[in-house]
């Protein structure tokens, strides 16, 4: 089925961006389509069932809740974090530690 | 399914392929956050294409909307677009790595994927569901059969507000400088139809796709869209109002439903019989009011306070 080669590629790509990016904000993008492909997962899998699965539906209803609420705080902590790091080094420093932006 | 439908998934699979390629490695900034949203609306409709209509609700409302709203809004308080500029994604050097890497993961993940055995509850929750007190096996799933999930969740989304409330003071231009002059008007024009969405899709909850977490999002946006539009938000931390109940709503409501199940001599969210279907619209109501308000504190990003929110957290 084309949507379990897709699941493979998202999650991939979400494994890689996590795993490399230097940007916090990026990080969180590759975060967020890591979980899509593990939701997925789920619906392709209530969708192979035989008589159409419900339960996981449910539970990636769930979880895209859970996933907007880590969402949130980490983008409030980005937000923090870059701010104090532009109080602290507006100069020469910024160059070298801009990857926390 | 046809050929016509293995096409448009074949496409719809690449464009999202691409799209999640575009917001992990895309040079700027604001072209990922963008296509990111966009993925997350191309998203909903594979959810439509897998027959699971609710997530594709949730995914437009909740994953391509507000998270939309928060990613946008922090990359306006992140940086200038000078500084943005020289963010640029530095790709990775071990290419040969992570290409044989990456491909033998894939070909594992989606053998493995292959193989899960799908037995699926689909014919129990069927059984069951006349005497779930709904219609809508989702609905039945989501606040009776697992509603333990729903306390849950509801509790992660508070902690969630609660934790970036406490790391300070709402920034002190809450809103953009320079909002778009048509908005403030457009947005007092859409807010009633963002109610009345609301209000159907909860409503509908019981026998078809919708419910409290669709309407509780939709409601939120709103509520976001109004503050954009220049509206004060009645939310003060110093007045002690009504708001901080309707914040915990959802939560004390699920917890007293499961508590007061126990108490009865029952099992922990086991409801009555006979009474579950008007429990299950009390509780969405609660949650989806809880939902709504929830996702508007956290777009806040931080504590409000009384003044014109002034603070010294940027």
């Amino acid at each position: 089925m084309v949507y379990l080669s897709l699941t493979g590629v998202l999650f991939v790509l979400g494994l890689h961006g996590l795993f490399t990016a230097r940007n916090l904000l990026r990080r969180l993008l590759s975060l967020n389509i890591l979980t899509t492909s593990v939701f997925l997962l789920f619906v392709v899998m209530a969708r192979l069932a035989e008589p159409l699965d419900n339960v996981p539906h449910a539970i990636v209803l769930t979880g895209i809740v859970i996933t907007v609420s880590t969402t949130a705080v980490a983008l409030a902590l980005v937000v923090r974090i870059a701010g104090r790091m532009r109080e602290e080094d507006v100069g020469a420093a910024a160059d070298t530690r801009g990857d926390v932006e | 399914m046809g050929v016509a439908g293995v096409i448009f998934d074949v496409l719809l699979a690449l464009a999202l392929t691409w799209l999640a390629w575009q917001a992990t490695r895309a040079a700027d900034l604001f072209h990922a956050v963008v296509s990111f949203i966009v993925f997350g609306l191309l998203m909903a409709l594979a959810w439509v294409r897998l027959e699971a209509p609710d997530i594709a609700l949730a995914e437009a409302a909740i994953g391509a909307g507000a998270t939309g709203a928060l990613l946008l809004s922090a990359l306006d308080r992140l940086a200038s677009r000078e500084r943005r500029r020289r963010l640029l994604y530095e790709p990775g050097a071990a290419w040969g790595f992570w290409i044989p890497a990456g491909g033998a993961l894939l070909g594992a993940l989606t053998l493995a994927a292959w193989k899960l055995p799908a037995p699926g509850l689909g014919n129990e929750v069927r059984a069951a569901l006349g005497v779930s007190g709904v219609e809508h096996p989702v609905t039945a799933v989501l606040l009776n059969f697992r509603a333990l999930d729903t306390l849950l969740e509801i509790g992660v989304l508070l902690l969630a507000a609660i934790t970036i409330w406490s790391l300070g003071r709402a920034p002190s231009p809450l809103i953009p400088a320079m909002p778009s002059p048509a908005l403030p008007a457009l947005g007092r024009l859409l807010f009633p139809v963002f109610v009345l969405v609301a209000a159907y899709l909860l409503w509908r909850g019981s026998h078809a796709p919708g419910g409290a977490f669709p309407a509780g999002a939709v409601l939120g946006a709103g509520a976001i869209l109004m503050l954009l539009a220049g509206a004060r938000p009645w939310i003060r931390s110093s007045e002690r109002g009504p708001w901080r109940w309707i914040l915990s709503l959802g939560l004390v409501m699920l917890l007293a439903a499961g508590i007061a199940g126990t108490l009865a001599g029952q099992a922990f969210f086991e409801y009555p019989p006979g009474t579950a279907g008007p429990l299950i619209l009390l509780l969405e109501v609660a949650a989806g009011l809880s939902i709504a308000l929830l996702l508007f504190a956290l777009y806040l990003r931080g504590e409000p306070c009384e003044h014109g929110y002034r603070g010294k957290g940027r």
